[in-house]
């Protein structure tokens, strides 16, 4: 066996698959651990089945030097490898899709618990999520939901289906009258086999299924398989399409967070600031509208490019309505972060400290907010894209004013961003050409959408034909992270710790 | 507090009213909405599919030249693929439908939903509470419904109203295609809602499938058991189109 240094690239390049190094399955999870430790981190692990055999690939990010590597190993079908998920709780949801999808076990593993198939539920015979389960495989031990006993503890249980008008999930709450102990978050309700049909489509009709994997993620998901299908295809984006496709990123990620800001303020009664940012981030949609045609931004992006061209008229109208936006938004966020009642219910609530930011690889708003300085935007730039210098805002407290504020911060800073495009907007073509997509190869697309970064991942075939596709959202990695939060608080603040995550259940479950 | 208020008084001010008008057939929406496709199969050339090819979710047939809404997911292919502009998008918001048939456009006359009967009508019509329900839904459709409530579109104005639970409702309102994980949780919500009780499917997903139309993991929308009221086609539809059907529905569109 011989240990090459693992093959680094970057962002929006395609790798030969033979090129990525493969190891023993224990080399494999003492090399990442070691990675980890010197300040990698995972974005993907996943496995391709072949024959009788399954490969395992993860991808590790090197934030400091904006490279990224991967590794393999091997293992026969139905067989096993050492789960890495005590060391690295970063990967504890991805060994579990890996077991899930390939029937591949993870030996070791804390919490082998159904990801998103859950047996009883496919069988369609209960909504009990915490009810038997299946003779999926016997090497699963059951998951009952974990409780605390003991005089005075009691159980709150709360969806699917929930009181607002979102997405479904089950969360089980461990509670001491008011104080939550522990939180258990139990998704997959959302699973759709999103991956498995954007495999077998056609080619031409795989961007709109990307844009469906997460509605409000429409652009940067849109974006990352762009990447991956520009790589696999080698194509050089026309400068105008890639500014363009990054006024309509920071687009999104404006409307997402004054929505989230209005949410929080809802869930703290500052009903000013609820009332006002719904319509606020109704401007930023239409804005978005006009830019692409969608109040989501779908059918917009193509590989290659944009679908047509954007005219300057539009530019100018765009320019207009955000200085608007600008205005309005900024008036809002002073006196809203300036109330007594919105600051003493945000500040404090539902911590989550650095370390443990950093050991749940959390992402997005939720590691800036605790200290992590993450922001794939300046660590891992899309092909031929400028880096941003810094992220728009770090902050120390990991509380719900933290995750306000970086909110604001970024909201702020994407606003500058795009006048500052729009300003100096390249003219010229808006598409090229895609070839044909490179044989046995491994493509990746990083993306910093409003929830963190959004990874996806192309493999093809001999005849380059795509024969796997892995999308890891950063809500895969984050939702730990709201039951982190909720540890120690009152059960009532659960809302307000949830919305100011944000986290997305279809991008979860896919 | 007095150093607050002045500020407070003057965004509200400078803020402004923003609750648009009654909907009605005269409401617009911007150019760049892609809403009612318009289909003229006089113009289509001989032996062209280029509509057909385009399109994501097999919404589109050529000859003769149809296209379903409920599986239609508002992109633009079709409409850049056709040579001769026989398939171009309007952006006329009137969607939703009462059958599923009359969501299948054939160039003739747009057929709208109708009100529903009168029975039913004047005990809803006037106060109607519904109870979300995302079977798979990506959270577009979650997200343009709860904006139907917003201080822009105001639905509340119309007694129409999202509650937190099935026993308050009168009605739910399904989005998404229907995972295999979320089918029991649908119809068991469906099953709490005291009768009459109506069923709007939001979105193509909720209506086809969608883009997941045929995974193994859905069941292409709403199951064919239950009955479905009002179909709002788009993906996700518009706000507009969300108030425009259920007011049909209720008949009351000013």
């Amino acid at each position: 066996m011989t240990l090459g240094p693992p093959k680094s690239f970057r962002n929006g390049q395609a790798v030969p698959g033979a090129a990525i190094p493969t190891v023993a399955p224990r080399a494999f999870r003492d090399l990442v651990i070691a990675a980890c430790a010197s300040g990698a981190r995972v974005c993907a692990l996943y496995a391709l089945p072949s024959g009788g055999e399954v490969t395992l690939h993860v991808l590790l990010a090197h934030d400091d030097v904006g490279r990224l590597s991967m590794l393999a190993t091997r293992t026969r079908a139905g067989g096993s490898f050492p789960s890495m998920a005590s060391a690295l709780p970063s990967t504890q949801a991805m060994e579990r899709a890996v077991f899930e999808d390939h029937g591949v076990l993870p030996e070791g593993h804390p919490w082998l618990k159904p990801l998103r198939r859950h047996p009883a539920l496919q069988a369609g015979s209960g909504t009990e999520p915490g009810g038997p389960q299946g003779p999926a495989d016997a090497r699963r031990p059951e998951h009952p939901f974990f409780r605390v006993e003991g005089a005075g503890v009691h159980e709150v249980a709360v969806g699917p289906v929930h009181a607002g008008v979102i997405e479904p999930g089950h969360f089980r709450f461990q509670c001491s009258g008011e104080t939550v102990h522990t939180l258990e978050i139990h998704l997959g309700y959302q699973h759709r086999g999103a991956l498995a049909r954007l495999v077998a489509a056609r080619p031409a009709h795989r961007t709109a299924i990307a844009e469906s994997l997460v509605g409000d993620g429409a652009i940067s998901h849109g974006l990352a398989y762009g990447v991956v299908a520009e790589a696999l295809g080698g194509v050089a984006v026309p400068e105008r399409a890639l500014a363009l496709r990054q006024v309509a990123l920071e687009l999104e990620r404006i409307s997402d967070h004054v929505g989230d800001f209005g949410a929080l303020c809802n869930d703290v009664g500052y009903l000013p600031a609820a009332s006002w940012c719904p319509r606020l981030r109704g401007d930023i949609q239409n804005a978005l509208g006009l830019l692409t045609g969608h109040r989501f931004g779908r059918g917009f992006l193509v590989p290659g490019g944009l679908i047509a061209p954007v005219g300057d008229d539009v530019l100018a109208e765009l320019a207009r309505v955000l200085a608007t936006f600008g205005r309005e938004f900024t008036q809002v966020v002073s006196l809203a972060l300036d109330a007594p009642s919105v600051l003493s219910r945000f500040e404090g609530t539902g911590v989550v400290s650095q370390a443990v930011a950093r050991d749940l690889g959390l992402l997005g708003v939720a590691a800036r907010a605790s200290g992590c300085d993450l922001d794939a935007r300046r660590d891992h730039p899309l092909p031929g894209c400028r880096p941003l210098p810094s992220a728009p805002s770090v902050q120390a407290t990991g509380d719900v004013l933290a995750r306000a504020r970086v909110r604001v911060a970024e909201t702020t800073r994407s606003l500058e961003r795009i006048q500052a495009q729009l300003a100096a907007m390249p003219d010229g073509p808006v598409r090229a050409p895609v070839g044909p997509w490179a044989g046995d190869a491994v493509a990746v697309g990083l993306v910093e959408g409003s929830r963190g970064q959004v990874t996806h991942v192309g493999i093809t075939d001999a005849n380059g034909g795509l024969a796997a596709y892995h999308v890891f959202d950063p809500s895969l990695l984050n939702w730990p992270g709201l039951a982190m939060a909720l540890r120690g608080q009152q059960i009532s603040d659960f809302p307000l710790c949830n919305k100011s995550f944000d986290l997305s259940y279809a991008g979860h479950d896919l | 507090m007095e150093v607050r208020m002045p500020g407070l008084i003057a965004t509200w001010w400078s803020q402004g009213r923003r609750t648009v008008p009654t909907p009605s057939d005269a409401s617009r929406l911007p150019e760049w909405f892609r809403g009612r496709p318009v289909l003229q199969p006089e113009r289509c050339l001989p032996d062209c599919h280029a509509c057909r090819d385009a399109c994501p979710t097999d919404a589109v047939n050529t000859s003769p030249l149809r296209l379903d809404l409920g599986r239609c997911v508002a992109c633009p292919e079709c409409a850049a693929a056709c040579p001769t502009g026989a398939l171009t998008m309007s952006s006329d918001h009137r969607l939703a439908t009462t059958r599923r048939d009359d969501l299948i456009l054939d160039g003739g006359p747009a057929r709208l939903a109708q009100a529903m009967e009168s029975r039913t009508r004047r005990l809803l019509g006037r106060s109607l509470r519904l109870r979300q329900v995302s079977a798979g839904g990506c959270n577009g459709c979650e997200s343009e419904l709860a904006t139907a409530g917003n201080v822009v579109w105001d639905m509340g104005r119309f007694g129409i109203q999202f509650v937190a639970s099935p026993r308050h409702a009168d009605g739910i309102v399904v989005t998404g295609p229907v995972s295999a994980n979320m089918e029991q949780a649908l119809r068991d919500t469906w099953e709490a809602v005291p009768a009459p009780r109506i069923l709007i499917a939001v979105g193509a997903c909720a209506i086809s499938g969608g883009v997941f139309c045929g995974s193994p993991q859905c069941r292409d929308g709403v199951p064919a058991d239950l009955p479905v009221d009002l179909y709002v086609p788009g993906c996700p539809p518009h706000p507009l189109t969300f108030l425009d059907g259920v007011l049909r529905l209720l008949d009351r569109l000013g």
